[in-house]
């Protein structure tokens, strides 16, 4: 807020960041704001983890995230892989699948598909999953995201049957992990649109 | 042709039967007495009966005297019902007609009918709808009913939209149609009344409520996608307050006369209003509260459980009537605050029989609301028709429903997320139906202080049935039309629901992340809340346990896959099975005791195996036809006699007020589903260590050939018709065998036999001899699990076998599986669909 450096032309490739991720410029200038609260080290990067102590760096500094069942996998979808730190275009761009789905479908029709199309969405959403990328949501991969989930209540055989179970689910070329399309097709009726928005405040 | 023969038929005998009650009413001398009153004036009847009873002089002892007001009141409540219903089962029975003209509105037309038979008969409306009757006995429980079963994660995430169309659409409803009218009689439109500007907006308010009865019965029959159903539904509900409010405050305004209100006059009308919505709100979550807690320490009267639910929801609304605050918000919070927790206090079976009450009860009463509505208008007394005054009330109404859902809607789509559509909009506005409410508040108008009530009345069933009927009938075809996006109906998923709550989680995060309090933060925050304080305070401590959402769902879907299996269990017959629980324990530990040494991996797997043992049984029995092991065999006996499915008779006649479970068939698809999850367990992990033993026994089971498979088949043949003798007409079903059946999905709980453990179980009388060859020892064992094993389950659903090593199933059960399709079962059916055919 009251930052006496809020113009948006302080903010490296502004323009194009609006451009590519239909952010308006006061969420892109909020988002900064946010980004500099976060980044501790003032370098203009948010770290995965702190080098000497392995600790959760940066987004360590969101207490709820601790809180979140699936906080990790959610930071960790943050950093595309191999990389350990994150710019601030970057960190725009993946809030950007979180955006509401322009109802106006001709923006630019030519560009590829904005983050925040039904379809970008469902695939961030897929990646939650797919911890190790190869277009796969295996057994041991969704009984993570289960665990993490389900906390202690439910025991390890429950948690595995309900594996079992939701891969059958989706599962329709027997390989006994989910791909992208069947995943894509099991949430078919979900209204991914609307589940998977939030609003940005300017 | 047959269905118009029934209608024909049931008009006659409805015919008959209300000539029949006029007529004795008549012969009675009390013709003026509306029914609704003598209910509500018991002590009259009593009365009259007494006098009955000592004004003759006793000649005698009469043998059958005719004590018509001694019944009267509960007789005729009783025969309405009774009509009521059978009008719907008459209107049900033709699906062609009701997939055009919704229910509701052939509910009236059907009132219509009866009420001129009534009119025909007494030559003056005997029966109507009395607003009393109405607000205390026939709505309660409608919308208890929509508390009870709301989706409350939809309504609160929406709940902004629907205050703002509630509060400010009621409030513009009301205004604009009093003003307009009012501004047209000043103008000479409706000629001579005798109304002014507060009676005009008092006639507003009453007529600004859209009526939940109407609206639900209309839209659950066009099923629109959730959001907007979610908009109209909670609206409709939770204008009452607003209605109640504005209908009491010019109803005391009109009281006062137009010259003493002043600024504090309205200024306490306002205050009034949050006083009477949150009051009222309060009321029911207080009760929501009582009920929970109630619900918490019912355990040893589960058979009247239930009973809390609804007598705390009918005092609750009963509470905030008698405060002057909302009742239909009360009993509307009361449903919504107690529905989780409830559900997880009580038993399932009351939570079932709490849900099929509820729906009895608000469909009973939305039935016999809708034929009283249509019987009310047949009276001569009511009607007064001003043409000018109906058509623009007609007019106005819809109109400036348009224009308010409109506007507000312009005005929230600039803050909602995902903006409500141009054609929502339209259906919205159009779904803006009047109903039983609107007429019940007309009718309680005083007829001193307004002296067009009737006329009021009269146009107020105008436009109820304008409504319901014109646009109820119009509503489908507009849908369609609109093409409005639909609700998905779909089966539930598993992997969905985990998915739901990724979403959450997701959200959360990310407005954590980007430094947003927004709607998921909130949510959040009140989920931890929740979770840490009213879960522990309203909550069974081991209803708490095992509540996980995502559980649930997995529970829903075992129940579900149970119910499945039974069904198609019976279709084929296959009822060879037992099932035995107590012996099983002390087989198991006896073997365990027997084994730990020699296999511990795999007794560390089984140590708390609960399956039923249909396979020792059956065994055992094999072996006394063998007449191979003398001692075994009373042994085996014993085994039978105490675990076999008892027979029906030992238990029908008992009979207990308090005690529901006594025939333990009943209670069949709770067992079969806490087998359910404990098979699952063991199954599946058995499933994934790839248990050893297998290779071995089908290793002797190859060697073994054909000769002994069928010899012991016979045997089994035998053997089973023995046990289903003994279990005669039990309809019990074993929990170990694949269920696959068209379900496409395989659930690992219906499919133990293949899993290989079941084949390394060793009854303890075996278990001494054949501890040194324990590996091989199974063979025949092995055999005797083949009626019901994987033949039969290919035969259920020949789709995938399973993750489990099956190969071997199949090698040895083939000669099995093809000499009984031939002797014993008709051909296979054609294989089920491909399991993702079911669930795209």
């Amino acid at each position: 807020m009251g930052s006496s450096n809020s113009s948006v032309n302080n903010i490296p490739n502004a323009q194009e960041l609006m451009q590519e991720t239909g952010f308006s410029a006061a969420h892109i200038l909020r988002l900064h704001e946010r980004f500099e609260f976060l980044d501790k080290h003032k370098c203009g990067q948010l770290r995965l983890v702190d080098r000497p102590t392995n600790q959760p760096q940066d987004f360590g500094a969101v207490q709820e995230l601790a809180l979140n069942p699936i906080g990790d996998s959610i930071i960790s979808a943050f950093f595309s892989p191999g990389q350990e730190t994150v710019d601030f275009a970057s960190f725009v761009r993946i809030l950007a699948h979180f955006r509401p789905t322009d109802r106006n479908q001709s923006r630019d029709g030519a560009q590829q598909e904005p983050a925040n199309s039904s379809i970008r969405k469902l695939k961030f959403a897929f990646q939650m999953y797919d911890q190790d990328r190869d277009g796969k949501i295996s057994r041991a991969e969704l009984l993570q995201v289960l665990r993490a989930m389900l906390g202690i209540q439910v025991t390890e055989e429950q948690l595995q049957s309900i594996a079992e179970r939701a891969i059958q689910e989706a599962d329709l070329d027997r390989d006994d992990a989910i791909s992208f399309d069947e995943f894509r097709k099991s949430l078919e009726k979900v209204d991914i649109d609307h589940k998977m928005s939030i609003r940005f405040l300017r | 042709m047959q269905r118009c023969g029934y209608v024909h038929l049931w008009l006659l005998g409805s015919v008959l039967l209300i000539c029949l009650i006029s007529g004795v009413t008549r012969v009675n001398g009390d013709v003026a007495l509306t029914h609704q009153e003598s209910r509500l004036n018991p002590s009259k009847s009593n009365l009259n009966q007494t006098e009955h009873g000592h004004g003759s002089v006793i000649t005698g002892i009469p043998i059958v005297t005719f004590k018509w007001h001694h019944v009267e009141t509960p007789y005729l409540v009783a025969l309405w019902i009774l009509v009521a219903g059978l009008g719907k089962l008459v209107i049900e029975a033709n699906h062609h007609v009701t997939s055009v003209i919704p229910e509701s509105a052939l509910l009236i037309c059907f009132g219509f009918i009866l009420g001129g038979i009534i009119w025909g008969a007494d030559k003056v409306q005997t029966f109507k709808l009395t607003p009393t009757v109405f607000f205390f006995y026939l709505l309660p429980q409608i919308i208890l009913d929509a508390g009870y079963s709301m989706p409350n994660k939809l309504f609160f995430s929406n709940m902004g939209a629907i205050l703002i169309y509630a509060v400010i659409g009621t409030c513009w409803n009301a205004a604009s149609l009093g003003l307009s009218l009012w501004g047209c009689h000043k103008g000479g439109a409706m000629g001579d009344l005798d109304l002014g500007l507060l009676q005009y907006l008092l006639f507003g308010s009453l007529m600004a409520a859209v009526d939940p009865v109407a609206v639900i019965a209309v839209f659950e029959q066009v099923h629109v996608n959730e959001v907007l159903f979610i908009m109209v539904f909670g609206e409709s509900l939770l204008n009452d307050g607003v209605t109640v409010v504005l209908f009491n405050v010019f109803d005391a305004f009109v009281s006062l006369g137009g010259d003493k209100i002043d600024a504090v006059e309205i200024i306490k009308g306002i205050i009034s209003f949050f006083v009477v919505a949150f009051g009222g709100s309060l009321v029911g979550f207080v009760f929501g509260l009582l009920i929970s807690l109630l619900t918490r320490c019912t355990k040893n009267i589960q058979i009247i459980e239930p009973g809390f639910v609804f007598v705390l929801g009918y005092l609750a609304y009963l509470t905030a009537e008698m405060l002057s605050l909302s009742a239909i918000l009360s009993i509307v919070f009361c449903g919504m605050c107690c529905q989780k927790y409830i559900n997880s206090n009580m038993d399932e079976r009351s939570v079932t029989t709490v849900r099929y009450v509820m729906k009895v009860l608000a469909n009973g009463s939305e039935t016999i609301i809708f034929v009283f509505l249509g019987i009310s208008a047949i009276d001569k007394e009511i009607w007064v028709w001003n043409t000018g005054f109906i058509l623009l009330t007609l007019l106005f109404v819809l109109v400036y429903r348009f224009i308010g859902v409109f506007f507000l809607t312009w005005i929230l789509n600039k803050f909602r997320l995902v903006p409500v559509e141009l054609i929502d909009q339209v259906i919205m506005s159009y779904g803006g139906l009047r109903g039983a409410v609107a007429y019940g508040l007309a009718v309680m108008l005083d007829e001193n202080k307004i002296k067009e009530k009737n006329l009021m009345v009269s146009t107020t069933l105008i436009v109820v049935y304008f409504t319901v009927i014109l646009q109820g009938i119009t509503m489908k075809p507009l849908v369609n039309w609109l093409k409005v996006k639909r609700a998905a109906v779909g089966e539930l998923t598993l992997i969905e629901k985990v998915q739901d709550k990724v979403f959450d989680h997701m959200l959360v995060a990310i407005e954590d992340i980007s430094g947003q309090i927004g709607h998921n933060y909130m949510r959040d925050k009140w989920n931890n809340f929740e979770e840490k304080w009213m879960t522990c305070i309203l909550m069974k401590p081991s209803a708490r346990k095992n509540r996980d959402y995502v559980f649930k769902v997995f529970h829903k879907l075992n129940l579900k896959d149970a119910m499945r299996y039974v069904t198609e269990g019976e279709r084929r017959g296959s009822l060879e099975f037992v099932r035995n629980e107590t012996a099983f324990i002390d087989f198991k530990k006896k073997f365990d005791d027997d084994f730990s040494e020699v296999m511990p991996d795999i007794m560390a797997d089984t140590s708390d195996d609960y399956n039923p043992v249909p396979s020792v049984s059956l065994e055992m029995h094999e072996q006394t036809m063998n007449g191979m092991r003398p001692l075994e065999d009373v042994n085996s006996h014993h085994l039978l006699q105490q675990h076999l499915y008892k027979g029906r008779k030992q238990h029908r006649h008992r009979y207990s007020r308090s005690h529901f479970d006594v025939n333990k068939d009943e209670n069949e698809v709770q067992e079969i589903f806490q087998r359910t999850m404990r098979t699952r367990l063991e199954s599946f992990k058995s499933g994934k260590m790839g248990v050893a033993p297998l290779k071995h026994i089908t290793k002797h089971l190859k060697k073994d050939q054909q000769q002994k498979v069928r010899a012991s088949e016979f045997i089994l043949l035998d053997n089973l018709h023995y046990n289903n003798n003994i279990r005669a007409s039990a309809s019990s079903f074993p929990m170990r065998v694949t269920y696959r059946a068209g379900a496409g999905i395989e659930n690992p709980a219906f499919m133990p036999d293949l899993d290989p453990m079941a084949q390394v179980q060793i009854p303890p009388w075996l278990a001494e001899a054949e501890v040194d060859s324990s590996m091989v020892a199974p063979s025949q064992r092995a055999q005797l699990r083949l009626p019901w094993t994987p033949s039969n389950l290919r035969r259920l659903a020949p789709l995938r076998i399973s993750a489990h090593s099956t190969d071997s199933f199949m090698l040895a059960d083939a000669p099995a599986a093809q000499q009984r399709d031939n002797d014993q079962l008709p051909p296979p059916p054609p294989p089920p669909a491909p399991p993702h055919g079911d669930h795209m």
